[in-house]
């Protein structure tokens, strides 16, 4: 029974760094109909400038802060430099384009950094606390919580409070009349790009230290979870990619508890695939998935 | 400052290989309403496109109030007090009343100014009054062209485009949205162009009117004689 | 279309020949880049049928190369463990390597044929990154990231003594090669190829003439899948070993992008983009090399130039082809259909 009290704790944590990433792509999704593809192999980009910043300067802080700016400027980069340039004839374009950005994206870590594993360490303790003989949440968990919250209570501010959060919300859900009511629609879409990919940014931050290890590769798999977090939700809804991302952190951990940790990511292809023959618009909304 | 806020000369536009409109003369005076009619497929909401923006002419001049739009982004249209209210209407169905209606005074800057609009816009519409908090999805077709007709309004336009506001909708509220277009253009000089399917409905309400056929304006008149003239009407408007 | 098959065979002949000579001809390393050649053309001609002819991407056909891969290392060394040798062995391995990606490809074929979009392609990423995966999560057989090796027999003792081993992979691989392209192409000129090429380009006409789109979506799928998983077994034999690294997303990308810089929907294209797969990376070896770096800073840009080079080249074949895979595709297709024009609303434009 303590043994799923902590893997609840330990899934929710999990979760709480999937549904933002999930959010992420439902960011760019929601504002510019494609799926990022590269959005993995960008957030550990702005990981490799976290650590090299902390490796220069001794604090994880500049480090965890110069990741997130490097996020906003590689979203910025990315799609006023090559994803605005698309064709819009098939949907297939955008992805392929995306695939060969995480090819560039990975190979250049790779020439800089090199292709060995990097130790990444967590600013705060993973041990956990024990309550009554109970193991529970260790303070990082406590920091990833807060942050993940932070982010989402930030987000929900922006995108109804703001006149730019309506900005944002007309242009993706009305370019052409958002134009017509003065909306710089295209500014609005680099825009978006630039805060998903700082999410990101922030999602990476959180789950390389959990024992990933710094590599170009380390979020590829983090992707198809997250991926599979938001179908499970649905991509159009946001609030679906946070309901996705606790529920496949919670499946995750229990999977990894009580079948071994090797077995998670078979655990994430057969969510995936039963999602998608089941119910692939998810389930908090309404997009076809499916041909009719 | 001239009589005409409008004034377009040869304007070519189209979508792929054969021009929709294929020159196009026009002038819209100023402080009137100004129906634009004819066929369907006669260039009607392609011209209103093309004047916005949305479809970028091949050839041609737009002249609004004086500066040539050529250039000019679409975004920047309506500070420069052109609104277009599209066909379909264009109602954010995702946002709520309240949001839309924000939309459409967010380029401004001026939010005291844009509250006070706001308010003014619930006067004059008490049914989105009363829908304040209620999303696109949520109202009738009546109430959606009131929305998209006030959410331009409080973007304070001089020119407004209206493309066939009567589609869809009741002959009741048709007259009402008619009726409100002529208090605005005597209250506050607005000028219109409006096109429209309903020739009767557009004709009581406006001041002259072209006909549009085959991508040209064939005829120019007053609102007077388009109606009364019987061979026009049977010539061009099928009535 | 028995005459058609006739033709295929002669050609087929006619090229084995040729080959033949070649192998003859050409110094062992040369005999075993054109063997990995060969290995990637099942791959590439498989996927070319796929996502070229058949219209649905597949990130994931690298792990289905591993699919054929990992049961040919399992069934080599399980015959060797019973002392079981013959010419035979090796052709029932790949056979057995074969029948198992026929197998995932059905899998994840049935998932596909009702996808699109982003979800097809985010279904056939997962299978990229994942079934990798798989050898860690059942370490005992799959041995996890150190992988197998693989027993293979030395060539017969007919061919002689001194028989170079290179030339003796490149006919191995060269035969499973020549197999798949005959077979592939009397397809891709049969019913069914039709019946791809017609989903590809308007699947509810397709539907409305009859054809049962899912079916011959799954199919297209099948297949690409087997002639992955011979490409991956003969990947195998040439290697001599198996691990999930061979396998990767990498080469997953890579297989697209050999496929659509190739000439997408063209079988010919396919033989492009396998040469492609060996030739780009021993150029960018030779520039390295040429470089003269640090030992280590020469590796790090040894095994990374390849990947940038193509990523690179990915993105702006498809930047810069208009109409970007529809365009390519419809180019081949001798015509070009132009889509409707929809505003950015996906709503279609007014014409009144």
């Amino acid at each position: 029974m303590d043994r799923f009290v902590f893997l609840t704790f330990d899934g929710l944590s999990r979760g709480a760094v999937y549904a933002a990433f999930a959010l992420a792509l439902v960011l760019i999704w929601r504002g510019a109909r494609i799926v990022n593809f590269a959005q993995g192999a960008m957030a550990i980009a702005t990981v490799y400038a976290a650590y090299s910043v902390t490796s220069a300067t001794g604090s994880y802080w500049l480090g965890f802060g110069a990741a997130l700016l490097c996020g906003l400027a590689l979203g910025v980069l990315v799609e006023r430099g090559v994803m605005r340039f698309v064709g819009h004839t098939s949907p297939l374009n955008a992805v392929i384009v995306a695939l060969g950005l995480v090819l560039v994206i990975q190979a250049v870590l790779g020439m800089v950094y090199g292709n060995e594993f990097r130790p990444s360490e967590a600013p705060f303790s993973r041990t956990a606390f024990t309550v009554g003989g109970l193991a529970f949440l260790s303070r990082y968990d406590l920091f990833v919580f807060a942050a993940v919250v932070t982010l989402m209570v930030g987000l929900a501010l922006l995108f109804t409070r703001t006149p730019v959060g309506l900005r944002l919300r007309a242009a993706a859900f009305a370019p052409e009349v958002s134009r017509l009511l003065g909306v710089n629609v295209a500014g609005m879409r680099t825009l978006a790009w630039a805060l998903a990919s700082a999410v990101g940014a922030l999602a990476a931050m959180l789950v390389v230290p959990t024992g990933l290890g710094l590599h170009p590769t380390s979020m590829d798999l983090v992707f198809v979870t997250a991926f599979t977090a938001a179908v499970v939700g649905g991509l159009d809804s946001p609030l679906g990619a946070v309901a996705g991302g606790l529920a496949v952190g919670l499946l995750l951990s229990y999977v990894s508890g009580y079948a071994g940790a090797e077995m998670t990511p078979v655990a994430v292809l057969l969510l995936l695939l039963a999602v998608l023959l089941v119910r692939p618009s998810g389930l908090f909304s309404g997009v076809a998935a499916r041909r009719v | 400052m001239t009589d005409s806020i409008l004034e377009v000369s040869g304007l070519v536009a189209g979508y792929g290989a054969a021009p929709v409109l294929r020159d196009v003369d026009l002038t819209v005076p100023r402080g009137a309403i100004t129906a634009v009619l004819g066929a369907n497929g006669a260039g009607k909401t392609t011209l209103l496109r093309a004047l916005s923006g949305l479809l970028k002419p091949t050839a041609g001049r737009i002249v609004f109030d004086g500066t040539d739009l050529r250039g000019t982004k679409v975004e920047q249209l309506v500070r420069r007090g052109l609104a277009h209210v599209p066909q379909g209407r264009g109602v954010v169905a995702e946002l709520t009343v309240e949001e839309n209606l924000r939309l459409g005074g967010l380029w401004r800057g001026d939010a005291p100014g844009l509250r006070r609009d706001m308010a003014e816009a619930y006067e004059t519409f008490p049914a989105l009054a009363r829908r304040r908090k209620h999303s696109g999805h949520q109202l009738s077709g009546g109430e959606r062209q009131m929305l998209a007709l006030a959410r331009a309004l409080v973007g304070r336009p001089r020119l407004l485009l209206l493309d066939e506001p009567s589609l869809g909708l009741a002959p009741r509220v048709t007259a009402q949205i008619m009726a409100l277009l002529r208090r605005l253009r005597e209250a506050s000089g607005l000028s219109v162009l409006l096109v429209e399917q309903n020739v009767r409905g557009a004709l009581s309400v406006a001041d002259g009117g072209v006909v549009m056929s085959l991508g040209r304006v064939a005829v120019t008149a007053s609102a007077e004689r388009l109606r009364d003239d019987t061979a026009l009407r049977h010539a061009y408007l099928g009535f | 279309m028995r005459y058609t098959v006739v033709r295929h065979l002669a050609l087929t002949l006619a090229a084995a020949a040729v080959l033949l000579a070649l192998t003859y001809g050409l110094e062992p390393f040369r005999n075993y880049q054109l063997a990995t050649a060969a290995a990637y053309l099942c791959a590439t001609a498989g996927l070319t049928v796929l996502t070229g002819l058949s219209g649905q991407l597949s990130l994931g056909h690298g792990a289905l190369m591993a699919t054929g891969a990992y049961p040919v290392a399992l069934a080599q060394n399980e015959f060797r463990d019973r002392d079981i040798s013959g010419g035979w062995v090796l052709p029932v391995s790949l056979a057995i390597g074969v029948a198992t990606a026929l197998v995932a490809g059905l899998v994840v074929g049935l998932a596909a044929a009702r996808l699109r979009g982003p979800y097809l392609a985010g279904v056939t990423l997962a299978v990229a990154v994942i079934v990798p995966a798989l050898t860690t999560a059942f370490d005992s057989v799959f041995n996890g990231d150190q992988g197998l090796s693989v027993y293979i027999e030395p060539p017969p003792l007919s061919l002689g003594a001194t028989f170079p081993y290179e030339r003796w992979q490149a006919w191995i691989a060269l035969t499973g090669a020549l197999l798949t392209m005959f077979l592939l192409t009397n397809l891709v000129r049969s019913r069914y190829g039709r019946h791809f090429r017609a989903v590809r380009d308007d699947e509810v006409a397709a539907r409305l003439a009859g054809i049962n789109v899912a079916r011959t979506q799954v199919l297209a799928f099948v297949v690409s899948a087997a002639c992955a998983g011979l490409g991956g077994g003969l990947l195998a034999v040439l290697a001599q070993s198996v691990s999930p690294g061979a396998f990767s997303l990498t080469l997953s990308l890579f297989l697209v992008m050999a496929v659509v810089i190739g000439g997408l929907g063209r079988l010919a294209g396919a033989v492009w983009g396998a040469l492609l797969l060996v030739l780009l990376p021993q150029a960018s070896h030779s520039l390295t090399e040429a470089l003269s770096l640090s030992p280590s800073a020469a590796q790090r840009l040894d095994g990374n130039l390849p990947l940038a080079i193509f990523g690179t080249t990915l993105v702006v074949v498809m930047l810069l082809a208009p109409g970007g895979i529809q365009g390519l595709l419809a180019r081949l297709a001798g015509r070009f259909r132009p889509r409707p024009v929809t505003a950015p609303d996906h709503r279609e434009v007014g014409t009144s």
